[in-house]
């Protein structure tokens, strides 16, 4: 048998923009074990729900990711009108789920072009950051911001969008995706892509769904799981179908965020000629009383906000588990028996958003 | 398909011979939409310092001082949240489509306010200055119910 040695991987390591460390047990140059520890970006945003006003947490529910910063927002003012039995009016829930397509879209773009950075393939970094800037003038022309919409408010939506802005949405998001195709297809039939990924980082559907795996990591593995279906915001008038992959490798992981970015693409021409007129926020009077569980797909996967209030300004208790969380297991999983060199490239494909993580 | 070595080429070679994605930054400037969110703006004459804003103010980024009579912003602290637009009860801020310039100092953006807050009403045990003016509504008090007179009190 061979020594085994102790590789620390992060928490400061070229493929991770945020800090997580990683110990692995290698044996020659195949990993046998991966023991993680976390804490060097707690932020205790839990407890600080505690000390806010319910209303003004929005800003930061909305601050915890900086990417999937819309549906954050949107998470916690779903779980917040539910409690306190609030409808909200029909246009705020259309622009809330054009908004979480978009956020969707601009997350799996910039993911692709981490994942090609980390197998060292810049110009195709280069090419998905590039063509991820016309989605963010989409959001920046509706929202106001670019990655951080601060357009969620309890009982609907911060800002209207004019029906003007809204009819030339789909001609700006054609002419993105036209130009991605001939990204993705390096992806799909690169000879050095396939290299990379296919075959590495294999998780099964069982083990998939016994670790607790959410979103691309799931459905990567075979399982047919996606929140959209539960039909929260407007997505119950819209034809959502979860996009499955079986290999359970880093390649299927990648073909399922790239077909959702086209599935996303496809849901935003279904409902930007679907939004209907009227307000977009109604007054919210009171303090939510009761708790309340809301899921949401994120574009990391499937994302649970708890709250829990007494009557009174402050919530007692707001729990937020993250996408990037639940996926920690199926990672250490997926990195027993590969390649030192491939360890890299498995971390990015779980999405991982460390400070989303620890909160 | 097939899987080929040369699927990026195509890509390579456009980028290579493409102009630019990116604008000459200071010959020329990328228009900012309407809606975009870039720094706070006041209308110093409307503003009657309720210090609403800087209340609700998330980050605490605005400072209103009635005694000094000025109204300030931290513009690094500020997080573009629209939200003391939104609880203005004169309207007299907005959001500006254009980012804040850069400052060297926290809280560089200073504004003094004309307004000249009413000073306040003398508690009942203390005994009232001579020359205080009589509101109106105090004068109609008797020939009015109590809900006029704090209708008219504007």
């Amino acid at each position: 048998m061979a020594n085994r040695t102790i590789i620390p991987f992060g928490p400061q390591h070229p493929v991770l923009p945020e800090p997580i460390h990683i110990d692995l047990v290698i044996e020659d140059e195949q990993v046998v074990e991966a023991i993680p520890s976390f804490g060097f970006i707690h932020r205790g945003l839990e407890k600080l729900a505690e000390k806010r006003d319910f209303t003004e947490f929005t800003f930061i529910a909305e601050r915890i990711c900086g990417i999937c910063s819309y549906i954050h927002g949107m998470g916690y003012c779903q779980a917040i009108e539910a409690v306190m039995g609030l409808q909200i009016p029909e246009r705020a829930t259309y622009l809330r789920t054009m908004w979480s397509e978009l956020s969707r879209i601009h997350s799996h773009m910039m993911w692709m072009g981490l994942l090609a950075d980390a197998f060292g393939f810049e110009n195709l970094f280069m090419a998905c950051w590039r063509l991820r800037e016309g989605v963010l003038d989409v959001i920046e022309e509706t929202s106001g911001g670019r990655v951080i919409f601060g357009a969620a408010k309890v009982g609907g939506v911060r800002r209207d969008v004019s029906d003007e802005v809204l009819s030339r949405i789909p001609a700006q998001l054609k002419i993105v995706e036209d130009q991605l195709r001939d990204i993705t297809n390096v992806f799909r039939d690169d000879y050095s892509t396939r290299q990379r990924l296919c075959g590495v980082g294999t998780l099964s559907e069982q083990d998939a769904y016994d670790l607790g795996a959410v979103g691309p990591v799931l459905r990567g593995s075979g399982a047919k799981l996606d929140t959209r279906m539960e039909g929260y915001a407007a997505y119950d008038k819209l034809d959502v179908e979860p996009i499955v992959e079986t290999a359970g490798d880093c390649w299927a992981r990648t073909m399922v965020r790239i077909r959702e970015v086209y599935q996303s693409f496809d849901l935003l021409r279904q409902v930007i000629p679907m939004i209907p007129a009227g307000p977009v926020d109604m007054k919210v009077t009171g303090a939510p009383k009761g708790e309340y569980a809301a899921r949401l797909e994120q574009p990391r996967g499937e994302v649970i906000y708890y709250v829990k209030g007494n009557g009174g300004k402050q919530l007692d208790r707001f729990r937020v588990r993250t996408p990037t969380f639940a996926n920690i297991p199926p990672l250490l999983k997926m990195l027993q028996g590969c390649q030192l060199a491939d360890v890299p490239v498995i971390v990015l494909t779980i999405d991982p958003c460390i400070s989303c993580a620890e909160r | 398909m097939k899987k080929s070595p040369f699927k990026m080429t195509k890509v390579a070679l456009e980028n290579l011979f493409r102009r630019p994605a990116t604008v000459p930054y200071p010959l020329e400037r990328k228009p900012m939409y309407p809606a975009t969110r870039g720094h706070i703006a006041i209308d110093k004459d409307k503003c009657i310092l309720c210090l609403i804003c800087d209340k609700r103010c998330p980050t605490g980024a605005i400072k209103v001082d009635r005694i000094g009579k000025t109204w300030a912003i931290d513009r690094l602290s500020c997080i573009q949240c629209n939200y003391c637009v939104e609880v203005c009860p004169k309207k007299c801020l907005w959001m500006e489509n254009l980012y804040a310039t850069p400052t060297q100092e926290k809280l560089a953006f200073v504004v003094p306010i004309p307004y000249t807050p009413p000073t306040p009403k003398p508690k009942a045990a203390a005994t009232p200055p001579p020359q205080r003016r009589q509101p109106p509504h105090q004068a109609r008090r008797p020939d009015n119910a109590k809900g006029s007179a704090i209708r008219n009190r504007d």
